[in-house]
């Protein structure tokens, strides 16, 4: 096989190749391609007879409540904002990837579910509304309360332990986007040719007499 | 099923071969390509690297952005199985503790394996130390099997001239990336020997070979490969095969026993058609197992007659016994150097770009048997899981004001942490040489079937001093390692964790369940992987391993079985088979 009958057999024409490599740099990535939901018909060769079925099923289901996801939605926005380089958790339908993934990862239901009321009743008492209905300064106390770990207080774990999976749900959601991958900067999944840490990396690091 | 029949089949096929991954695969491919008519039986679907690999998808066309929820190794993984598989259990005995993947598809695991394709060397089939069995054969007889495997597959790698750890005939290999300089630099400093890395990827053309071409470097080995740059045995071995015209193969069917007549030689298979689930008998003059170490075995076990009333192959009562799989501990951390590192496309190949070959001498320790120690990091295609536990990582260096910041967080300065983190972080795998112990072992539950009515196995496998001991010192090797990156980890892995020491089975490295020897009561095949009790019975996976050494099996899975092979021609030639 030479290399244009490779570029075939991966469904890719020299034009299409170029373009994979060109859609990493793009700086306006479109919003309805941030986050395939469902994976087309044409996506599924390979997948199996169950894989399938199964995608279908928890994709066919509801987990949280608007209420839940609510929550879910301002709390990713406040884990990852908009800021100059890209937008924000919701932006990259962070929530959506979130309801996904409780559906097909269970063991993250009942801690979330539980953390969401856990929050929830911590505003109640504190600020006499849930955290939704908190103001945004009420929001931030709670939250300053449970996002460092290391000066959180003893009877605030369950909360560092909720923040930290909802952290790592959010930063999952958002950085495996196309809006993700730009903002961190992937420029890989192209074929291409490794011969190497470029020169000016090398010289950067002092490496150049350790290749 | 009271339509249930057993369907029996008047062809007889020269050999029959069950399963096609790396044994059964090169076993079918020499056999086909000589002329013999073989039917290989696959317990699991038809794979076709270049039609159903999963290769260049990028993590938002999977709605679990690659999560391992239905493929342990991650949604874009080439594996279709796992650790289990539904209705088709397996039990432990005595509450000890083993872990069995298998993959149910053509190739088996090879379509998603490391590539890692090392050589044992001659201390590992006749060892130093006096503690195991030797092999019946020495390095010199598999070498020439090595050599021609390398040129028939392809692998890159590096002369070295080390005693244990023999050169092949290599291809280029692909240079290190970033943070595996920073490894190689600290590995060396603590007196740890590097060098590349040692695989199953074409770097070059394949001379003589049309179907597949070199690597283009995505670093997706594991989901298979779609020019065929890489080994799979569906790719290389099994689709030329069937080419040939020579090689049937069925899929979906699922070995029950090996058919023997009164003077116990082997006559063909009995098997399940998954498909419409009705028995099926097939005729061949030579049977060749291949379905994993701990399947075939179970296959003996399984087939038991008047002539075998201990199973076939094992008047020795050695089948299913010394399983061993290799020991596994790893480390990882960060490179606080490389914060805000430049953005380039690092992939590179799928297989590792370097390693260590065991360098040190175990007379001078207190564990028999060496490990290698397998690396990796960059910037890697961003999946479920970036970015996870950033509390551990953002409160042990200075932020861009050059004040330490509080771990956890959120908000834009929270996301500008996961920028400049991004490929600082690596890992780094140790791989050693398990002891081969007849107590460690695989046999019939007496109790339990799987949903076809097939007897299952029950494992009873336990660590000792010499295992544990190794990962000690895995332990202790990384932490010197990552000591002298300068890099940013935690503390090793304890007595409470045995050192990290991964449970067995974990390393997929199982071996040893119908192992070769001399000695027809201490071993079940001899040297050329022949049954004892059967003469037209070979075993052509990981089976017959009498020691496996700390590299990777399938380099010598693949000279085996072609040996194997090569002997099957000389005696149907000879008409001894």
């Amino acid at each position: 096989m030479n290399r244009r009958d490779s570029l075939k057999a991966l469904g890719l024409t020299t034009l299409s190749a170029g373009l994979i490599l060109e859609a990493c740099k793009t700086d306006t990535p479109h919003k309805e391609e941030v986050a395939a939901v469902a994976p087309k018909t044409e996506d599924e060769a390979g997948r199996q007879a169950y894989e399938i079925e199964r995608d279908k099923k928890l994709h066919a289901e509801t987990f949280f409540t608007p209420a839940e996801m609510l929550t879910i939605t301002v709390l990713g926005d406040i884990i990852i904002p908009k800021d100059e380089k890209s937008g924000s958790a919701s932006d990259a339908r962070v929530p959506e990837f979130i309801e996904f993934i409780v559906k097909d990862i269970p063991e993250h239901q009942t801690p979330m579910r539980g953390g969401l009321r856990w929050l929830d009743l911590q505003c109640l008492n504190r600020y006499g509304k849930i955290f939704t209905d908190s103001t945004k300064q009420q929001q931030f106390e709670l939250l300053d309360m449970i996002a460092y770990p290391d000066k959180a207080k003893p009877e605030m774990a369950q909360g560092v332990a909720f923040f930290n999976r909802m952290r790592d749900l959010t930063a999952s959601g958002f950085f495996t986007t196309k809006m993700g991958f730009h903002d961190v900067g992937y420029v890989g999944n192209a074929p291409n040719k490794w011969i190497g840490v470029p020169p000016d990396v090398l010289k950067q690091y002092g490496m150049e007499n350790n290749i | 099923m009271s339509d249930l029949q057993i369907k029996k089949s008047s062809t007889t096929y020269d050999v029959v071969i069950v399963g096609s991954g790396a044994g059964g695969g090169m076993a079918g491919y020499v056999l086909a390509n000589a002329g013999i008519k073989v039917l290989m039986l696959e317990a699991g679907v038809y794979f076709d690297p270049q039609k159903d690999s999963q290769q260049l998808k990028f993590s938002w066309e999977s709605p679990r952005r690659g999560a391992g929820t239905t493929r342990p190794f991650g949604d874009f993984d080439a594996a279709y199985g796992g650790w289990q598989l539904e209705g088709e259990p397996y039990t432990t005995k005595d509450k000890t503790e083993f872990q069995w993947f298998r993959s149910r598809m053509l190739g088996g695991k090879t379509n998603h394996w490391g590539r890692i394709s090392l050589r044992m060397g001659p201390h590992d089939f006749k060892a130093k130390d006096g503690l195991t069995d030797d092999w019946p054969i020495t390095y010199d007889d598999v070498k020439p099997y090595y050599d021609k495997v390398d040129r028939l597959i392809g692998i890159y790698g590096t002369k070295e001239n080390l005693e244990n750890e023999p050169d092949g005939i290599f291809m280029a290999p692909p240079k290190p990336r970033l943070n595996e300089l920073f490894i190689k630099k600290g590995a060396q400093k603590a007196g740890v020997n590097v060098i590349a890395g040692r695989g199953a990827v074409l770097t070059e053309a394949l001379p003589g070979n049309k179907d597949r071409s070199p690597c283009f470097y995505c670093g997706q080995c594991g989901r298979s490969c779609k020019i065929y740059g890489d080994f799979s045995a569906s790719s290389c071995l099994v689709i030329p095969a069937v080419k040939t015209g020579n090689l049937k193969v069925i899929t979906n069917a699922m070995v029950r026993e090996v058919l023997t007549n009164k003077e116990g030689i082997a006559t063909g298979v009995s098997y399940i058609n998954k498909e419409d689930m009705q028995e099926y008998q097939v005729n061949a003059k030579t049977v060749i197992l291949g379905a994993s170490a701990a399947e075939s075995a179970r296959i003996l076990l399984n087939s038991r007659s008047a002539a075998h009333p201990g199973g076939l192959a094992n008047s020795s009562g050695v089948v299913g016994r010394y399983l061993h799989d290799s020991t596994g501990s790893g480390a990882s951390g960060f490179l606080p150097q490389l914060l805000d590192r430049k953005r380039y496309n690092e992939d590179g190949a799928g297989s590792v770009h370097i390693y260590s070959p065991w360098w040190l001498d175990n007379k001078k320790l207190d564990f028999p048997r060496g490990y290698h120690i397998e690396y990796g990091g960059g910037m890697h295609m961003p999946s479920y899981g970036f970015g996870r536990n950033i509390q551990d990582m953002n409160g042990r260096v200075p932020g861009r004001d050059g004040k330490m910041k509080e771990a956890g967080g959120y908000g834009v300065s929270l996301k500008d942490d996961y920028r400049r983190f991004y490929g600082t972080q690596f890992g780094m795998a140790g791989r050693g040489t398990a002891i081969a112990r007849y107590d460690n072992y695989c046999e019939i539950d007496p109790q339990v079937v799987d949903k076809y009515g097939i007897p299952v196995l029950r494992f009873h496998y336990k660590w000792a001093a010499e295992e544990i001991k190794q990962a000690k010192h895995m332990q202790e090797t990384f932490q010197e390692i990552m000591h002298n990156m300068g890099a940013i980890y935690n503390g090793p892995e304890g007595a409470d964790t045995n050192y990290g020491l991964e449970a067995p089975g974990k390393i997929i490295h199982e071996v040893g369940t119908v192992r070769m020897g001399n000695d027809p009561k201490k071993s079940a095949l001899n040297k050329w992987c022949q049954a004892h009790d059967c003469k037209n019975l070979f075993v052509v996976d990981a089976a017959p391993f009498v020691q496996q050494g700390d590299k990777n099996a399938t380099w010598t899975i693949l000279a085996l079985s072609m040996r194997t092979a090569e002997f099957i021609l000389q005696e149907r030639k000879k008409l001894n088979v």
